[in-house]
């Protein structure tokens, strides 16, 4: 039996700077996980990584990673998507550093 | 040391040139990403886990000030203010932005630098043991061979594209500081009646199938070499695997094809190349070796470092573990920890690299070196200049005496930057640096290597290290395989795992537990961890780690 689908949220990283982005429900990309679409539909997986891609020329890398629904909208399933949304653990550099700025 | 000429410079400036025009037509949509990446590839140009990495070559571990200088303006300029030195002897930026690589690849070329072939199926940065031309012990200086090698390999049209990444390391001691063994293609001098040549050893390398390397020729006269190397890449540019990437390294080749065929078939392509070169490449590398010829050592008493040495015992404990010795009595060789408890391995701060420079520009014959341990190194310093020198790194924060020691410890990137990783590395040696500083035990238990790799790759050296630590991902936890009695050294060896892994919380009370057990097992205390895992087997330690197994058996 094929394994049920688990919810996903497609990311990829910016072109110019590099940093992590996902992909949201209106075609535009954040560089907050929050702020996500989170596809629960294995179909729908499909079409929305193939409409993400579409934008590669200014994105590297389009990939479906599993995420859940938080309180404040999709979360982390795997550690590496959790540091990704994060950054690194030995400086507060990334999006922590960018969330402490705000 | 080497200086870039006209044909170096115009070389670089075109490559430079060539890749900023690349960047543009990625950037306007013109290059797709799988048109660009093998091209940012080729000049060292990564997509991490948050951001763009950009390793930089340092060619046989070896920097003037000036250069140093560069890579602390890179540092500064473009990405967050440090650099990361790596087991290869590279320095990787973890933050440049693409658009910005081109300016920092400028900048390095003016001071003669490059990324060309740190990444790719190419012959990467040949790496050289860190106090060549300095050590007691060496032959003679390897990185005129290792200059030669990179001016040969640099663009080489018929290895360009091999099967895998191809990385040659160099020694001119009998004790091996460069870890030839674990290199694709091992060079180490050796002494036959009266001529120095050259031990070529191959197929070494780690990894997930990590492997000693076995000796190819046990004596290459040095003007062989270039012709050598090019039968060896040329017989595993053809028979080397191409159908699966894991079984692609040469150490594969020679492995599947046993030493013996692949020596018989290197000798043979070997008397066909040597005919095509014509004797240029040595003029090459006379030209060559005259940029490396030693400093005039001063001379002069040594008081002031004895002053020093018996009156100061935190001067006392630094010289004792960070001073190596010298080819010139009155001078020695100066190993700065880039590891201070609790940092990351291997970072150095722009600052700190500008210390670093001045030292070796007004105390250090200008010459400084990047060991592949992920230290930086002085390679002459006159005894007497040792107090003020170690003065002014304590004001830096480098002045930590701890080379050879538990927190002396190897850390990949992992899974905090690298793309590849499967969990973190650096936190698990901040964390045993830390512990083992807080129980001040680290110079009672002496030499110990601790290696950790966070993922099966092994940018680390795990499998060389006395305690090697594998960082994986098991079931979407982080676990951490443990193997002992790894070797680096002439008496390479690969460590044994001893059995279950640890969780992230684990793992650090897993080392304290095998550093419990040598501490009471070893004979005295010039009786090293590895000495005692030769002497005893795994068992004792096994014990120690796993005690719950034990109970059960019981």
């Amino acid at each position: 039996m094929a394994r049920p689908f688990t919810p996903k949220v497609i990311t990829a990283n910016d072109l110019l700077e590099g940093d992590v982005i996902y992909f949201k429900a209106d075609d535009s990309w954040t560089r907050d996980l929050s702020q996500a679409e989170l596809i629960v539909d294995e179909a729908e997986a499909q079409l929305r990584l193939l409409e993400a891609e579409k934008q590669n020329i200014s994105i590297v890398g389009a990939y479906l990673a599993d995420a859940k629904a938080g309180a404040n909208g999709p979360e982390p399933v795997h550690f590496r998507e959790d540091f990704r949304r994060k950054g690194p653990s030995n400086y507060s550099h990334g999006k922590q550093e960018a969330a402490a700025h705000v | 040391m080497y200086k870039y000429n006209a044909f170096d410079e115009a070389f670089l400036a075109e490559r430079n040139a060539q890749f900023r025009a690349q960047v543009e037509r990625r950037i306007d949509g013109s290059l797709t990403e799988d048109e660009f990446k093998p091209l940012r590839l080729m000049n060292g140009v990564y997509l991490q886990l948050h951001a763009y990495m950009l390793r930089v070559a340092i060619p046989y571990g070896t920097l003037n000030s000036d250069q140093m200088r560069a890579l602390a303006l890179l540092a500064e300029k473009w990405d967050k203010g440090y650099g990361h030195f790596t087991t290869r002897q590279n320095i990787q930026y973890n933050w440049p932005k693409l658009p910005d690589i081109p300016d920092m690849l400028d900048a390095l070329g003016e001071a003669g630098l490059h990324a060309i072939q740190t990444s790719g199926n190419t012959i990467r940065n040949t790496t050289a043991d860190h106090f060549a031309g300095a050590a007691a012990d060496e032959l003679t200086d390897p990185r005129p061979f290792a200059e030669l090698i990179r001016q040969w390999s640099t663009d080489h049209p018929e290895f360009q594209f091999l099967g895998r990444k191809f990385k040659i390391g160099i020694t001119g001691s009998p004790n091996d500081r460069a870890v030839v063994k674990a290199h694709d293609v091992g060079l180490r001098m050796v002494e036959r009646d009266g001529e120095i040549g050259f031990e070529v050893i191959v197929g070494g390398g780690l990894g997930r199938t990590p492997m000693v390397g076995k000796v190819i020729r046990d004596f290459l006269p040095q003007p062989d070499l270039l012709p050598y190397l090019e039968s060896v890449l040329s017989v595993y540019n053809v028979l080397g695997r191409r159908d699966n990437k894991y079984k692609a390294r040469i150490k594969i080749t020679v492995q599947e094809n046993g030493i013996d065929k692949i020596r018989e078939l290197v000798e043979a392509r070997f008397e066909e190349r040597r005919h095509e070169f014509d004797g240029t490449d040595q003029e090459l590398l006379a030209e060559i070796k005259t940029h490396f010829a030693a400093p005039q050592f001063r001379s002069g008493d040594t008081s002031a470092y004895d002053a020093a040495y018996n009156n100061d015992p935190v001067f006392r404990a630094w010289a004792d573990t960070n001073l190596a010795e010298h080819r010139d009595a009155n001078h020695a060789i100066v190993t700065i920890s880039i590891k201070k408890h609790g940092d990351t391995p291997g970072d150095a701060t722009a600052d700190q690299m500008r210390v670093m420079a001045d030292l070796a520009e007004e105390l250090g014959y200008d010459e400084l070196r990047i060991s592949h341990q992920q230290n930086v190194i002085l390679p002459h310093v006159h005894k007497n200049d040792l107090p003020v020198i170690h003065a002014r790194l304590k004001d830096a924060s480098l002045a930590t005496a701890n080379i050879g020691l538990i927190s002396d410890i190897i850390a990949c990137p992992g899974m905090d930057y690298c793309a590849l990783a499967t969990a973190r590395s650096i936190p698990v040696a901040q964390e045993i640096a830390t512990r083992f500083d807080a129980l001040k035990l680290e110079h009672d238990i002496g030499h110990l290597q601790i290696k950790i790799s966070g993922c099966i790759n092994a940018c680390g050296h795990h499998h060389v290290a006395h305690i090697g630590i594998l960082g994986l991902d098991r079931a979407g936890v982080e676990n951490y395989q443990i193997t002992l009695g790894g070797d680096a050294t002439e008496t390479a060896a690969i460590g044994k795992r001893t059995g279950p892994g640890f969780a992230y919380d684990e793992i650090v009370p897993a080392v304290e537990r095998l550093v419990d057990a040598y501490m009471g097992l070893r004979t005295d205390a010039s009786e090293t961890f590895l000495e005692t895992y030769r002497r005893l087997g795994m068992e004792p330690f096994k014990t120690a780690l796993y005690p719950e197994a034990q109970k059960k058996v019981a």
